[in-house]
């Protein structure tokens, strides 16, 4: 009896140890994790582009807003229409600019060998860099927020559609850094990033924008049209636009950062063997 | 602590590294050797960690390199070719960083960060951004970040690349000294590097090992090794070479007048009696009373060797 009592506890500790163990190579891949967001962070903020990025944001925010949005025109408490509905466009441009460096400029100086021989899994820095860009697109998006007082002064918006909103316009953002850091990985010269990243996201709103959709009705089956109109940002984006929070939307937009994070490491495997 | 067993990597039909093995204890300083594109940095990346190898295994104090990469890793501190470091951070923050990745904090951030910063010299320049700095202390901030958590295994790819030749000295006392309790392989192509501070170096040719030996081993593969020189004044060259060609241990005998004194050169007839064939010629002058300015046995030059083993011809056949 003594005997066995002992067997269990043994085992019991053996099962503390290695959870411990997994624990500490967790926190350990969390720390690191950070410890290259932070970086790239500081890099954003130490150089004027954070700046330059954030004002020019928030200026074409404005622009799209108030001028071609007929915010105050239109007479209603919403920010679906006149606010949410240029960000694909926006971000279009400006996502592919944040994240055009990510890995192209790590390929070109030559600190991808420096960054990949520390004792971290790729995958930490895969993620590091992509939430050190997502934080920075989010603290811009955050600095929006006087059009929220401003609407919240002028009428009575639904807090519950503007915090959607806001969700999906964050999300978007992610989706469009996953492709963008993707393509970065893949040349060492950020311009080509760049582009292949604008051209990329654009097709990704162009499959589901209804202009687009339109025409594809005319000419190809239902199923098909419908596929295609699933893989776009811009279907997806729509209904938290609108204010509705839907777990397909969110499912979408996890698996285009998820995939794409997972083929920046399978492209990052080819370049260190190449 | 370093195990390389036949490793090969094919780029293509490209075979950069073509079934290379070496070992270095701790303790040990081996310099790696080659013309440029012969495999040395593919075979450091690969012995890093950040290429993967076609075939062939590397361990890292016991840690496989392709299976345990983390803990390989760890060990190992890395200086690559052209030793890149991040322009936009300054000399502190990029070695804060490399600290940060090599799971140091708090005290041990701290002591780390201060005895590299001694040892690279960085003392100056530690609030100054990277890119402002001048090609040796981008140098020495990224060697210093190859230090920072005092590894056991260092890899430097050509450590002295770029620097001024009082920088170079440090540099090789540094490796020299740090060699005493660390294993560490660094590439280079400046020989006379190899004779200060290694304990024992492999040229590689064409992702070859073609040599592996002491420095004093690969010195005396040189055609001229075991040489003897003889300078003498007041005699015809006739005569010192008759004279000379009666030695035992003597090969081939060339003497020839250079102003007022002759100069003889004197081969063993077999390699590795230098000793012996200095000492006959010296009674041979002896004998003879020749006044004489020098008598010297040739060691056999490093880049003598170099070229002969390394020239196109002699790697074809």
């Amino acid at each position: 009896m003594e005997g066995t009592g002992r067997g269990v506890v043994v085992r019991r500790m053996k099962a503390t140890r290695f959870m411990d163990q997994e624990r500490t190579n967790m926190s350990e891949g969390l720390r690191n994790m950070w410890a290259i967001s932070r970086r790239e962070l500081g890099g954003y903020f130490n150089s004027p582009v954070a700046y330059v990025f954030i004002v020019i944001f928030l200026l074409l925010n404005g622009f799209f807003t108030f001028s071609l949005g007929y915010y105050f025109e239109r007479g209603q408490a919403s920010l679906a229409e006149p606010f949410f509905s240029w960000h694909p466009w926006l971000y279009l441009f400006l996502v592919p600019s944040v994240g055009m460096r990510l890995w192209a400029e790590e390929r070109r100086s030559g600190t991808l060998e420096l960054l990949l021989t520390m004792p971290i899994a790729p995958w930490q820095a895969i993620v590091g860099k992509f939430l050190a860009s997502w934080i920075f697109l989010g603290i811009a998006l955050v600095l929006t927020f006087p059009i929220v007082l401003t609407t919240a002064y002028l009428g009575d918006p639904d807090n519950g559609s503007v915090l959607a909103g806001y969700l999906g316009s964050f999300l978007l953002a992610g989706a469009y850094l996953g492709v963008t850091e993707l393509m970065s990985a893949v040349t060492r010269n950020q311009i080509i990033a760049f582009i292949i990243s604008v051209v990329v996201c654009f097709f990704l709103i162009l499959c589901g924008w209804e202009p687009v959709t339109q025409f594809l009705v005319n000419h190809l089956p239902d199923g098909v049209v419908s596929l295609v109109k699933g893989l776009s940002t811009w279907y997806h984006f729509l209904a938290f636009q609108r204010g509705v929070i839907d777990v397909r939307d969110l499912l979408y937009f996890g698996s285009v950062m998820g995939f794409s994070l997972f083929a920046t490491s399978v492209v990052l495997r080819g370049v260190r063997g190449a | 602590m370093i195990t390389v067993e036949n490793l090969v990597k094919r780029f293509g039909a490209k075979c950069a590294v073509d079934n290379i093995s070496f070992e270095v204890k701790r303790g040990e300083v081996l310099g790696f050797l080659g013309p440029n594109g012969a495999g040395k940095s593919t075979t450091m990346r690969i012995v890093t960690g950040f290429m993967p190898a076609t075939s062939g295994r590397v361990t890292i104090g016991g840690h496989d390199v392709a299976e345990n990469p983390i803990a390989a890793k760890k060990l190992v501190g890395y200086l690559p070719e052209s030793a890149p470091s991040y322009p936009d951070m300054t000399v502190g923050g990029f070695l804060a960083w490399a600290a940060d990745m090599r799971g140091l904090d708090g005290a041990r951030k701290a002591s780390a960060l201060q005895r590299v910063t001694e040892l690279c010299f960085l003392q100056g320049v530690l609030h100054q951004s990277v890119d402002t700095l001048s090609k040796g202390f981008r140098h020495r901030t990224c060697l210093a970040q190859s230090l920072i958590h005092d590894p056991e295994v260092l890899v430097l790819d050509e450590p002295t690349d770029g620097l001024d030749p009082n920088q170079k000295h440090e540099i090789r006392q540094l490796i020299k000294r740090m060699g005493e309790t660390k294993a560490i392989v660094f590439s280079t192509h400046i020989l006379e590097e190899v004779e200060a501070c290694c304990s024992r170096a492999i040229i590689i040719d064409r992702g070859r090992v073609v040599t592996d030996g002491t420095p004093e081993q690969l010195k005396a593969k040189d055609d001229d090794a075991g040489m003897v020189t003889l300078r003498v004044h007041g005699v015809d060259a006739g005569t010192v070479q008759a004279k000379l060609s009666q030695v035992v241990e003597a090969g081939r005998v060339t003497a020839s007048a250079e102003g007022t004194r002759v100069v003889a050169r004197v081969e063993a007839r077999r390699r590795g009696e230098g000793g012996d064939l200095a000492n006959a010629v010296a009674e041979v002058v002896h004998r003879e009373r020749w006044r004489f300015d020098e008598l010297h046995t040739e060691e056999g030059r490093l880049d003598n060797v170099f070229r002969k083993i390394t020239r196109p011809d002699s790697a074809r056949s």
